[in-house]
C-alpha cells in the first residue's frame, strides 16, 4: 500500500530528471541514500538567486546585498524550524562530513584530553568514524565502538559499559545508511549526557526522511546534508547547543567569522557566524531553504509513511527472489528506507551493472561503512534506497532486474 | 552490448572456478592493491625462474566477477613469460583477454586491477620506475 497522503503523480511531476531515460529505459532511481534528486522548485530557486539578487551577504550595504542576506538568513530560519532548533544554533557547512569535522576541530581540540575515551558505533558511516580516529590519535585518547545485536540494532548494553569510562564524547547515527536501523537517539543521548559525554548525532539519513527534532533528541550536535534532502550539493548544517558554540574555538579563520582583527589577535563574531568563515555558499543555502519548503509542504509524517509503505512492499517482494539475503532489522517501522542485500554469489557491482542496463540505479560496495561490512562478514552489498518519488513500480522493476541477474549468472 | 554479453560463460567460469587461486609458499614477488571505490582486492605472487621467467604465479582476492576473472585469466597468460612481457602489457591486452566486453568507466578499473597489481610487483622487483600502472 502506498500512502494516501502523498500524491505520488504530483511529486514525480516536480522532478525533471525522472523524465530522462537511461539505456532507453525509464529511470528507476534507487540510490537516494547517496544523494537525492532535486525538484524544479529547488532548481528554480538557484536560477532565481543568480538571475535576480546574487551578492555577498552580511557586508554589502546595497540593495542586492540586502536581498541576498535576507534570503540566506531566511534559509537558516527555515532549516532551524525544520529540525526544531533556535535559528542561531544552525551553522551552515558543506554537509554532514564538514559538520562532524567542525565538531572534531572546534570542540574536540579544546575539550578532549590525553587518556580520554571517545565512543562511536560499529554501524557508522566513515564520516562519523574517521574524524574521531584522527582526534583520538592527535590527543592520545582512545576510540571505542558500541557493538551491534545480531539483528542489526545497537547493543545498548555495550554503550552502557563504555559510559562507565566517562567518555568525553559519544557519536552515533540516527539512521544507518546500510542496515536502515533507526536508533533511539533521544535515549542514547540522555544516558550519554548523564555520564558526562557530549553527544553528536549523524542525521544525514534521518532528517531527509522522517520528522527530526533537535530539542527532543537532546543531543549537543546534530549533523546533516542538504543534497540528501532535495537540496543542492555543497550545503548542509551543524545544529548545536548555543552554550557549546560559544565556548568552542572557531573552525576556520578568515572574513565574516571575526568581530575585530588586530595584528596580534582577533575577537570572534557571534554564533553561528563565528563558524562561517569566508563567503558562504549563499545560493545553495537558499536552495536548501527551498528544499525544506518542499518537504514541509508534503509533511514529514507523510514522507515517512510513504517510505515505510515502500519498504514493506520491497521487503515482501525481494524475499521472493531466490537466493536473496537482506540485512538489517526486519520491522519496516523500525528502519529507514534503505535496503541492503546480496543475491547468491553475484557480487554487488555485477548486480549494479546488470540493473543499470535497465535504467535502475542502486549503490554497490561498502557504502563508506567498512567496519559494518566486516561485522556483516561481507565485502560489499547492493543497496536500494527510497525517497518520496519512488513507487511500487520501481520496486517491481528492481525485482525484475534481479531475476534477470539470476538468469545471466545462472543461479 | 548487453549485460548478458559482458557476463559470458568465460567470465562466469573464471569467477566461480578461478585458476591459479591461492598463495605460493616460495615467491620472489608479492603485490597487493584494492580498488577503493568498490573494495575489490587482488594479491599476486610470482616465483621467478631462469631467464627472469614467471615460473609460478598465483592470485587471491575478493571482488566482482570482472576483477576476479580478469586476475585469474591474467595469471594463466603470464605463466612462463619473461618479466619484461609484463611491462609491455596494455589495457587493450586485458580487454581482449576478457573478450572485449563493453565496460563503463567504473567497471574498467575492476577489469584492470589484476594487471595493475602484477605490474606493481614486477616493476618493484626489476627496480624499474613505473610511469602509470594502469597503462
Amino acid at each position: 500500500m502506498q500512502s494516501e497522503s502523498l500524491d505520488l503523480d504530483r511529486v514525480r511531476a516536480d522532478f525533471p530528471i525522472l523524465r530522462r531515460r537511461v539505456n532507453g529505459k525509464r529511470l528507476v532511481y534507487l540510490d537516494n541514500a547517496a544523494t537525492s534528486q532535486k525538484p524544479k522548485q529547488v532548481i528554480e530557486s538557484l536560477n532565481e538567486f543568480y538571475s535576480n539578487y546574487n551578492a555577498n551577504v552580511h557586508r554589502s550595504a546595497h540593495r542586492l546585498g540586502e536581498e541576498a542576506t535576507e534570503a540566506y538568513e531566511l534559509a537558516r530560519e527555515k532549516v532551524a524550524r525544520f529540525v526544531g532548533s533556535p535559528t542561531e544554533q544552525v551553522v551552515f557547512t558543506r554537509g554532514t562530513t564538514e559538520s562532524i569535522n567542525l565538531v572534531r576541530f572546534a570542540w574536540g581540540e579544546r575539550f578532549v584530553r590525553r587518556g580520554d575515551t571517545v565512543v562511536t558505533t560499529l554501524m557508522e558511516h566513515h564520516s562519523n568514524i574517521v574524524p574521531w580516529q584522527l582526534l583520538a590519535r592527535r590527543k592520545g585518547a582512545s576510540l571505542k565502538f558500541v557493538g551491534l545485536e545480531p539483528g542489526g540494532t545497537l547493543d545498548v548494553g555495550s554503550l552502557e559499559r563504555l559510559l562507565k569510562e566517562a567518555p568525553s564524547l559519544v557519536a552515533v547515527t540516527q539512521c544507518s545508511n546500510v542496515l536502515g536501523t533507526v536508533n533511539d537517539v533521544a535515549k542514547l543521548c540522555a544516558i550519554s549526557r548523564k555520564a558526562g559525554a557530549a553527544t553528536v548525532v549523524d542525521a544525514a539519513q534521518s532528517v531527509p526522511h522522517m520528522p527530526v527534532d533537535f530539542s527532543q533528541i537532546g543531543c549537543d550536535f546534530l549533523a546533516f546534508s542538504g543534497h540528501k534532502m532535495l537540496g543542492p550539493t555543497g550545503i548542509g548544517a551543524l545544529v548545536a547547543r548555543k552554550e557549546l558554540l560559544e565556548e568552542m574555538d572557531p573552525f576556520h579563520g578568515g572574513g565574516e567569522m571575526i568581530r575585530e582583527v588586530f595584528p596580534d589577535h582577533s575577537t570572534w563574531n557571534d554564533v553561528p557566524f563565528k563558524f562561517e568563515a569566508g563567503t558562504a555558499n549563499i545560493a545553495d543555502a537558499v536552495g536548501l531553504g527551498a528544499a525544506v519548503d518542499y518537504l514541509r509542504s508534503l509533511g514529514m509524517d507523510a514522507v515517512r509513511e510513504h517510505e515505510v509503505g515502500l519498504l514493506r512492499y520491497a521487503v515482501e517482494s525481494l524475499s521472493r527472489v531466490k537466493g536473496l539475503r537482506m540485512y538489517g532489522p526486519a520491522n519496516p517501522e523500525r528502519r529507514g528506507g534503505v535496503l541492503a542485500f546480496n543475491l547468491a554469489d553475484i557480487h554487488a557491482h555485477d548486480l549494479s551493472t546488470i540493473l543499470d542496463e535497465d535504467g535502475i540505479a542502486i549503490r554497490a560496495g561498502h557504502h563508506c561503512a567498512q567496519p559494518l561490512m566486516e561485522w556483516l562478514g561481507v565485502a560489499a552489498t547492493a543497496r536500494a534506497s527510497f525517497y518520496i518519488y519512488n513507487s511500487n513500480d520501481d520496486v517491481d522493476a528492481l525485482v525484475a532486474g534481479l531475476e534477470k541477474a539470476r538468469r545471466i549468472f545462472k543461479v | 552490448m548487453s549485460a548478458a554479453d559482458i557476463y559470458k560463460e568465460l567470465i562466469l567460469d573464471y569467477y566461480r572456478n578461478p585458476r591459479n587461486f591461492g598463495k605460493l609458499e616460495r615467491f620472489d614477488i608479492s603485490a597487493h592493491d584494492t580498488n577503493p571505490l568498490c573494495g575489490d582486492e587482488v594479491d599476486m605472487q610470482v616465483r621467478v625462474g631462469d631467464g627472469n621467467r614467471i615460473e609460478e604465479i598465483k592470485f587471491s582476492g575478493k571482488g566482482c566477477a570482472i576483477s576476479q576473472a580478469s586476475a585469474s585469466m591474467l595469471t594463466e597468460l603470464a605463466k612462463g613469460k619473461e618479466l619484461g612481457w609484463v611491462k609491455t602489457l596494455s589495457k587493450d591486452d586485458v580487454f581482449k583477454m576478457l573478450g572485449n566486453p563493453e565496460l563503463g568507466p567504473s567497471r574498467i578499473k575492476c577489469a584492470l586491477l589484476g594487471m595493475k597489481v602484477l605490474k606493481m610487483g614486477v616493476y618493484g622487483y626489476l627496480g624499474a620506475k613505473q610511469e602509470n600502472p594502469e597503462d
